[in-house]
């Protein structure tokens, strides 16, 4: 099955919607906790960083009965230096993004940490593409 | 710990509607920081925080954490308490601030995580 979210940018308040809704998705197909709870932390993590960075977004969530995967397409202001990014610590949030308790760089090692596959792509001036894959047993 | 033992040990008030009777707390980890929340593998699990906002819901729901202790009289907003009534998620009121909770949950058994 796929779903479509749309995300935008500097829109807190609905921060986290989308992986609200694939959480609950995940619990109606019986999903694993254990696996579900990797999967929508690493999504909330890359939902977040789109209302966080970018212009606009969107998420496509397919799901098989061996696996999910996720696809975040931003347009945005792209990132500069990817193996920079992936360091933890290293971060370009704004004041307004701290303060609702992100932007501590620590983000994209933590999808990493919690996806079975992860693929980044960016065009600076233009947006990323952040594609991952749990597997579900 | 009992919802009602954390209550009482912490001056605390139980501002949402949910299914708090069951609730065990064995772990908690007190923290500002989102980023630094979502990293946690974790499970019985309370959240210290002074950060009361949407995203405070959002990240507990994402972790399975299920009980919320605001430090040092913030409020849980309304949307805030909407939310977390929807995913059963408990938020408790505290006028202590964070680290007097911690040692007050700390001695009365509460785990840490590291």
């Amino acid at each position: 099955m796929e779903f479509e979210y749309k995300v935008e940018g500097g829109d807190f308040t609905n921060a986290g919607s989308a992986s609200s809704s694939v959480k609950k998705t995940l619990k109606k197909l019986n999903v694993d906790p254990k696996i579900t709870r990797k999967i929508v932390v690493a999504l909330y993590e890359a939902e977040v960083n789109i209302v966080a960075h970018a212009y606009r977004g969107d998420i496509l969530v397919k799901i098989s009965p061996e696996q999910i995967n996720i696809t975040l397409t931003d347009e945005g202001p792209g990132i500069e230096n990817i193996e920079q990014a992936m360091v933890e610590g290293y971060s370009t949030a704004s004041a307004k993004v701290r303060e609702m308790g992100f932007g501590a760089g620590m983000g994209l090692a933590n999808i990493k940490k919690n996806t079975d596959q992860m693929n980044i792509q960016s065009e600076v001036g233009k947006g990323t593409v952040l594609s991952f894959t749990n597997f579900l047993s | 710990m009992t919802v009602d033992e954390i209550v009482e040990v912490i001056e605390g008030v139980v501002v949402t509607k949910t299914d708090a009777d069951s609730l065990e707390i064995e772990y908690a980890m007190a923290s500002d920081l989102m980023s630094d929340v979502l990293t946690l593998d974790t499970e019985n699990a309370a959240l210290i925080t002074g950060l009361s906002n949407i995203q405070t819901i959002r990240t507990v729901e994402m972790q399975d954490i299920q009980c919320i202790i605001l430090a040092r009289g913030k409020r849980a907003t309304a949307e805030m308490i909407k939310l977390a009534e929807q995913d059963n998620i408990t938020i408790i009121e505290s006028p202590y601030a964070m680290y007097r909770i911690s040692g007050v949950l700390y001695q009365a058994g509460i785990k840490p995580h590291y």
